[in-house]
């Protein structure tokens, strides 16, 4: 970690919270704080991404501003997150994307969406866009089966690859203990936590995503999120099996799996993205990063964009649309892919990673004043 | 918009945890309420936004309560603290009180966690507030705002009009501009006066201008001084006030809890001329800090310093402020201001005076001084090893005695005994009543919640019929 004025205001923050402690059960950070008495740039970036962004101890922090202390660990946490984001990100130097991420996400989803539309037209003939395809391996003849799964299968592994390496690097500079055995049991944890948000929940009383008034509202729509790209995800990887293990190309029918899950997973990626969009929209402003905001925008309108061309692509597949709608949605989605380790989306890595940290030192330690 | 020219049931004087308990009370009982709030909405609340739990009687387990903490345990630890200084009834009436005003917060929206670490000796005793005091305000605010409790914030009381002790009106001053309001009843929740340095003055000499006030600077008594001046009884000892010792760098105001160190028992504590003057090792801390307020408040200049060594450096939390270091006794002495030879002197002197024994922060250890006056009665080790490590203190003033005498239904009792028709009073500015000396982990926000419902109960009742 680089020390930076957010490493700093991180650092002047967390000592006023270890010496304060009031917010200790609202999260896994403040027990983490209170197993040391001083905090390295490391520490900081490790508490950074234990910070679900909840923002229950900036509604009942007695520092936050107007108070001279000016406490904001939510906004701080955002904006030093990040940084770890830029820090970690492989290849070298590929970290400078996450500075203003909203522009550049955006730019790279125009310029995957062209693409796409460009290459079908000069590889097959431009008025395969426009006319209407059906029967099996209709989607094929727009685009070939093998070019759709190479690209897509190309920036998928890239995608992996580039954040697995972020995880490392991140797990190596934040000191996490790898000498002692992992138990499954702090595995199992901090699968939990990640799993149900644990920490936007707060035990069943949700979080301050609102105002300072607890509820349960993120927490749901991110799951409805979450799940739906998991369920797409589902959907595609079925409908590959299907299609190059028991030779039966797409289209499939409503009631057939990869249609099924795409359906329910788009309608949730659809629901939980636009909510997620309203909930930065109405929300307190006062715990926010504004630095940050562009880049959570872009990846919330790219995965709803995701699952809109998907669903209307579903819709209009028999007629004369569509061809460009596949074309845009495999544009979208190749997009997505070449985005996520650039985007917001590897806070799910990172977070992760920072709960089983978090989980590990849970098992081994006491925190100090005991 | 809040109309000013209504004739409300009930006004409440104050925004803290007594304020808008007696608010929420009253307008459930189907009163119109007001609540004035002197600081604006993100500093509202009072002292209640820097306290974190409440002391609550409990026969058996009890949502995060563990145990039980029967009603005569509770009285035994207030008689012992008070030395006796309490109204054995009210006493009692808060005690008793204190389970259904716990759950009656809790069903109002208040989130309550287990005890802190470092507080673990509290859970048979204290629920405390997940997040603190000032998300428990929050609740409560939010609760009164749903059910129609009408607050202004930056809206300061001045003074109440009242004949022959009855209330008739307040004068106010809401965001800058003047007016009067009508009401039918009155509740003070208003706060003591430590916050109004000139009244400390009166009492403690100019030496008052040096203290640092740990809560709110709203605190300004005016509502207490206007009830005494107006025929109010008074209670508690205008002179005392709760103070610990504070690092001197905390801001004047609301620095709260994260400004208190913990690192007299390990230090040799010395004041201005370099001299110590008093055992800092007597007992454990949680039974001292609230007497090295006082200490502190009577040397010169009101400031001391804690001088240890890099051997006791890890026995206590850091404060919010980073230790000074020197490599040299003089040095340190130099950071401060103070007369290094005479420094070095002393602490020569006081390490000549430690005898051998096994530390142990923990708990009452041999390690003592012996001939040395005053003498340090444990965790006394020589210092001698760099970096030598310093901290200067100063009195943090936590909240003041005196107040207004009520009875069992928050009336406040007139000099002559009797009690006012449509006065009521809540909180701080009435705890005297039954916490006349010394403190008691969680009991202000017990006796904020306990009289802050009867106030604003009675004072319902009263507008309504």
């Amino acid at each position: 970690m680089r020390a930076t004025e957010n490493t700093a205001e991180a650092r002047r923050t967390i000592e006023i919270c270890n010496a304060c402690r009031y917010c200790e059960t609202y999260c896994a950070v403040f027990p983490a704080m209170t197993l040391q008495r001083a905090f390295t740039d490391e520490d900081l970036g490790y508490f950074a991404n234990l910070c679900h962004n909840c923002k229950g101890c900036y509604q009942a922090c007695q520092y936050a501003p107007p108070h001279e202390f000016g406490v904001n660990l939510p906004q701080t946490f955002a904006e030093l997150r990040n940084e770890t984001y830029e820090e970690y990100a492989w290849p070298n130097g590929s970290g400078r994307l996450f500075e203003r991420n909203g522009t550049i996400v955006s730019l790279a989803a125009a310029a995957a969406i062209a693409f796409v539309l460009i290459a079908i037209m000069a590889l097959r003939s431009p008025g395969i866009l426009y006319a209407p395809q059906t029967g099996p391996g209709a989607f094929y003849r727009i685009v070939p089966w093998g070019v759709m799964t190479a690209f897509a299968g190309a920036a998928f592994i890239y995608a992996i690859v580039a954040m697995a390496i972020g995880a490392m690097r991140f797990w190596k500079d934040t000191q996490s203990d790898l000498s002692g055995p992992i138990t499954l049991k702090a595995l199992a944890r901090a699968l939990h936590d990640a799993a149900t948000l644990r920490y936007l929940g707060n035990d069943g009383k949700g979080c301050n995503d609102l105002d300072d008034q607890y509820s349960q509202t993120r927490r749901r729509l991110h799951h409805l999120m979450a799940y739906g790209f998991l369920l797409c995800f589902a959907a595609t990887s079925v409908a590959t099996v299907y299609d190059h293990f028991l030779n039966w190309p797409a289209p499939y029918p409503v009631l057939s799996w990869p249609v099924m899950l795409g359906t329910f997973g788009g309608v949730g990626l659809t629901v939980g993205t636009i909510g997620l969009i309203w909930v930065k929209i109405v929300t307190d402003p006062a715990p926010v990063s504004r630095k940050v905001a562009g880049g959570e925008y872009a990846l919330l309108t790219l995965l709803l964009l995701a699952a809109v061309t998907g669903l209307v692509l579903l819709a209009a597949r028999e007629t004369a649309a569509m061809g460009i709608l596949l074309a845009v949605h495999l544009g979208i989605i190749l997009a997505l892919f070449l985005a996520l380790p650039y985007s917001k989306f590897v806070h799910s890595v990172y977070r992760s990673a920072a709960l089983l940290k978090a989980a590990i030192e849970r098992e081994r330690n006491k925190p100090l004043g005991e | 918009m809040v109309d000013l020219t209504h004739n409300f049931d009930v006004l409440v004087v104050g925004g803290g945890n007594a304020a808008i308990c007696a608010a929420i009370t009253a307008r459930e009982a189907g009163a119109s309420v007001l609540l004035l709030e002197h600081a604006p909405k993100p500093m509202r609340g009072g002292n209640s936004r820097h306290t974190r739990n409440m002391r609550v009687m409990h026969d058996k387990p009890l949502s995060v309560l563990t145990n039980s903490y029967p009603e005569e345990e509770y009285f035994q630890d207030l008689l012992r603290v008070t030395a006796g200084n309490t109204d054995e009834k009210l006493a009692r009436l808060t005690i008793r009180q204190s389970t259904e005003t716990f759950e009656w917060v809790e069903e109002r929206g208040v989130l309550f966690q287990p005890s802190l670490s470092g507080t673990l000796g509290l859970s048979a005793t204290n629920a405390f507030f997940l997040g603190g005091g000032k998300a428990l305000l929050n609740a409560l605010y939010n609760t009164a705002a749903r059910k129609g409790v009408e607050v202004l914030y930056d809206t300061e009381v001045r003074d109440l009009i009242v004949e022959d002790g009855f209330f008739t009106g307040a004068k106010i001053v809401s965001r800058g501009f003047p007016a009067t309001v009508k009401a039918k009843s009155v509740v003070a929740a208003s706060g003591g006066f430590q916050a109004n340095i000139p009244w400390m003055k009166e009492y403690w000499g100019p030496g008052a201008e040096n203290f640092i006030i740990r809560g709110t600077p709203y605190a300004q008594g005016r509502i207490l001084k206007s009830l005494l001046a107006q025929g109010a009884a008074r209670i508690g000892d205008p002179t005392q006030c709760h103070a610990i010792a504070l690092d001197a760098r905390a801001p004047q105001f609301d620095g709260g809890i994260a400004t208190r160190l913990d690192c007299v028992p390990f230090c040799v504590v010395l004041n201005n001329n370099g001299e110590r003057f008093y055992d800092e090792g007597e007992d454990m801390w949680p039974k001292r800090y609230a007497i090295w307020g006082r200490l502190i408040a009577q040397q010169p200049d009101q400031i001391a310093y804690g001088f240890l060594d890099a051997k006791a450096e890890k026995a206590f939390m850091p404060s919010v402020f980073p230790a000074i270091k020197a490599n040299s006794i003089a040095e340190l002495a130099g950071h401060f201001g103070l007369d290094a030879a005479k420094v070095e002197n002393t602490i020569r002197e006081y390490n000549a005076t430690v005898r051998p024994g096994t530390f142990n922060g923990q708990k009452l250890d041999d390690c003592r001084t012996e001939g040395l006056t005053p003498p340090k009665s444990h965790w006394a080790q020589t210092i001698d090893t760099p970096p030598f490590i310093g901290y200067p203190l100063r009195p943090g003033i936590t909240f003041t005695y005196l107040g207004v005498k009520v009875d069992e239904n928050a009336r406040v009792l007139m000099d002559d005994g009797k009690p006012s028709a449509n006065m009521f009073a809540a909180g701080e500015v009435m705890a005297g009543n039954v916490l006349g000396k010394g403190y008691l982990a969680g009991i202000g926000m017990t006796i904020g919640s306990v009289f802050g419902r009867i106030a604003g109960k009675e004072a319902a009742r009263y507008a309504r019929n």
